[in-house]
């Protein structure tokens, strides 16, 4: 017998599924949204996805480089970044956007914390609001999907009275995705498909979605938004997209159970007050953002009790 | 069909196709065998023989004056060779004695039936588990005697008998269920005697539907026993998850069953009780599965303790080309081995050779704080915390967020998407823990 036994503390089981794993599932998951997009916005939606996704990986490639790390983009991370950045932007935006914006995920948000897993937003979420603030006109800029782009505003915008001279578009516009709004919030039935997904491959859990458009659904009720108004708050916008793939990133949402669904109510409540009491019609990024700093604070206070726990001290 | 449960858990593949159906054979038994002095939690014994000496099947060789211990037989005929320190499975050198056999298969004078169990008294009963050396089979080898003699402040009242057996690969206790569930209710029986319970359950996961209903079967006529068919899920085997999943009862944290009114025994236990009442002979033999992707024949064999692994693989048909790791005990909680010159001891239920690509310790890579690991674990904690704690040597954040409460069952390292090693920063953190307290 050879000497070449290797000795490891056990478990000597491990489990399938690794990082690459797990990004790739959200990279299917959100395969049919992305095609939809395409369909919708054509040429722009493929211009601004490639770019974003392309500049999130170079600009990971570099960074890590750059500061004498091992290179990661194999665990894909970096392009479900910016696949994600990209399904936040307009379709009329110009090429540059995303290419800024997906360079700012990267070095700024994800790779000056650590790098993976230690990021403490959203990296494609902090991006996202780095570039409503800083060119708001351009971000804000809705086209009607089709070959024929035209201004337009969103359901949630001609909701909220913003945009006065809009007109409701039928409920089953919202859930195909044949609306004005970002690349991949139009179509909510593909997205929340996705979601499904996810869930049936343990990426996600229930927790987030469920708590988030929940919390949602019912404070928006609880406003005095009628019944109808409540579905277009649920499936316009960036709800679905906010609570399936958003919220439920792994590094910047709480690991407890209860944690979780505090965080999902809290981006909920947020993401109703933004939307009804504040005097902007979106209101999930900046919700889900809020909540991601407040996400290490949660875990300290919801704590399971240890197995066992209560009977010792009774 | 009622299922019980408890919260949390994995589920690694089972792995037990291979020797499910393969009957217990009979390993041959070995020319020399070598017996550690210590199979057991609790104090080492002394040896009976010096060098020279003859040996019969079934005398005692080794003996402890302590209470928790217990005593050591000879598994063959033969004469004393050797007393020294050896490799032992358990990870360290132990003082062993080796015995070389002389082919007689004498079996020693004082290996005689007990007598019937309604005429033995609940002190008997106790005595001749003892003195049989009779260990937790499962594994983890505490001295049943010990078990089954609680203070008089900790009333018992349940006894459940553990054939969950969660380990991928093992069935060294469903077969023994399924060719002798008649030991399995004896040796129940003899415990519910000792402790004057009336309630006894055999927990058994729902993977091995030809054991739960052979063991149904057995107990018919018993109305104090009861089946307990659990879900199928890791660490289900762990005895304070099969309480808590058959009768609902929490053992308190740093406690024992025993303080929720419970004894637990494995099924390997039971039959071994049950043969040293009705034969006499003390534990000289167990069930092994010796499985995995390195092994040719995988099987279950009934080993004599003291056969070196070495000789039971060569009877499996020996390894294949690519070993990489052998274990002993089941994948998740078993030890890993740098030989195979190590013996079969009374808590071995398992050998498992793995080839090089089953062995191979996957790459780390950084937490991504997805929190599988909190929402699976058994016992409710923080694996990510505590194992990072642990890794900046702040071991009294780590005892704050209860690193001592782990169980060591590996479903943390097992889930991980990321392949950290969490559970073995988590053993560090336990250990520098424990002998901090000691200190102060």
């Amino acid at each position: 017998m050879d000497n070449n036994l290797i000795a490891s503390s056990s478990p000597h089981l491990r489990s399938k599924q690794t990082i690459s794993s797990v990004m790739l599932d959200v990279l299917i998951a959100l395969l049919p949204a992305t095609l939809a997009s395409i369909w919708f916005f054509r040429f722009s939606a493929v211009k601004l996805i490639v770019l974003a996704v392309v500049t999130a990986v170079v600009t990971e490639i570099i960074c890590q480089k750059a500061m004498k790390r091992p290179v990661t983009v194999k665990d894909l991370s970096a392009v479900v970044t910016g696949l994600l950045l990209a399904f936040n932007i307009p379709a009329s935006a110009p090429w540059w956007i995303p290419v800024v914006g997906s360079a700012f995920a990267i070095i700024i948000v994800k790779q000056l914390f650590g790098g993976l897993g230690h990021n403490f937003m959203n990296p494609a979420l902090g991006a996202r609001a780095m570039l409503l603030a800083s060119w708001p006109v351009i971000m804000t800029n809705w086209v009607s999907p089709g070959a024929d782009a035209v201004s337009t505003a969103t359901p949630l915008a001609i909701l909220s009275g913003e945009a006065a001279d809009g007109t409701l578009p039928p409920l089953s516009d919202l859930l195909l995705g044949n609306i004005g709004g970002s690349l991949g919030e139009t179509s909510a039935i593909l997205l929340i498909l996705g979601g499904i997904y996810l869930l049936y491959r343990g990426v996600i859990n229930w927790r987030i979605p469920l708590a988030y458009i929940g919390t949602v659904a019912v404070l928006t009720l609880a406003f005095g938004v009628g019944f109808n108004d409540m579905l277009y708050h649920l499936f316009a916008g960036g709800l679905m997209l906010g609570a399936f793939y958003m919220a439920t990133d792994y590094s910047s949402s709480p690991v407890t159970s209860l944690g979780q669904i505090i965080f999902a109510v809290g981006c909920g409540l947020l993401t109703v007050v933004i939307r009804l009491k504040g005097g902007y019609p979106e209101g999930v990024s900046y919700s889900i953002l809020l909540m991601n700093l407040a996400a290490p604070l949660i875990d300290k206070y919801t704590r399971p009790k240890v197995f066992g726990e209560v009977k010792q001290s009774a | 069909m009622k299922r019980f449960t408890f919260r949390g858990g994995v589920h690694p593949p089972h792995f037990k196709k291979a020797t499910e159906k393969l009957s217990v054979e009979k390993a041959k038994i070995p020319q020399v065998v070598t017996i550690p002095l210590q199979q057991h939690i609790g104090a080492p014994c002394e040896p009976l023989v010096k060098v020279g000496d003859k040996v019969k099947i079934g005398q005692k060789i080794g003996q402890a004056n302590a209470f928790v211990s217990a005593p050591i037989h000879s598994s063959i005929a033969g004469t004393v060779k050797k007393i020294a320190s050896f490799d032992s499975p358990t990870g360290s050198k132990v003082q062993c004695i080796v015995i070389e056999s002389d082919g007689s298969n004498e079996v020693h004078e004082d290996v005689r039936a007990k007598g019937e169990l309604h005429n033995l008294s609940k002190k008997e009963i106790l005595e001749i588990i003892k003195e049989a050396g009779i260990t937790g089979m499962g594994g983890a080898g505490f001295p049943t005697h010990v078990k089954l003699s609680p203070p008089p402040d900790k009333p018992i009242d349940t006894v459940i008998i553990n054939g969950a057996e969660c380990e991928p690969f093992l069935t060294a206790d469903h077969r023994m269920m399924l060719e002798h569930p008649e030991k399995v209710v004896f040796g129940l029986k003899a415990i519910m005697k000792v402790l004057d319970v009336r309630k006894g359950f055999i927990g058994i996961e729902d993977n091995k539907p030809d054991a739960i209903k052979v063991m149904e079967e057995a107990v018919m006529n018993e109305p104090d026993i009861d089946v307990a068919p659990v879900r199928t899920k890791y660490p289900q085997g762990d005895e304070k998850r099969l309480i808590n999943a058959i009768t609902g009862r929490e053992v308190p944290s740093g406690g024992l069953p025993m303080d929720v009114g419970l004894v637990v025994n494995n099924v390997g236990t039971a039959a071994a009780i049950c043969d040293a009442i009705k034969t006499g002979m003390p534990v000289i033999e167990r069930v092994v599965t010796i499985s995995g992707s390195a092994i040719n024949e995988p099987k279950n064999l009934l080993v004599r303790i003291g056969t070196s692994f070495k000789e039971v693989i060569e009877q499996c048909g020996g390894y294949k080309s690519d070993l990489g790791k052998l274990i002993s005990g089941g994948p998740m909680m078993g030890f890993a081995q740098f030989t195979d010159e190590i013996p079969v001891i009374k808590g071995t239920s398992g050998i498992l050779a793995l080839n090089k690509k089953d062995a191979k310790i996957p790459d780390e890579q950084p937490c991504i704080r997805c929190g599988k690991c909190v929402s699976i674990c058994p016992v409710n904690l923080e694996p990510l915390f505590i194992a990072k704690f642990s890794q900046k040597r702040l071991y009294d954040e780590a005892e704050k967020y209860h690193a001592l409460d782990c169980i060591e069952c590996g479903s943390c390292s097992f889930i991980c998407p990321s392949k950290r090693k969490l559970l073995q920063s988590i053993r560090t953190g336990k250990r520098e823990i424990i002998s901090k307290r000691k200190k102060s």
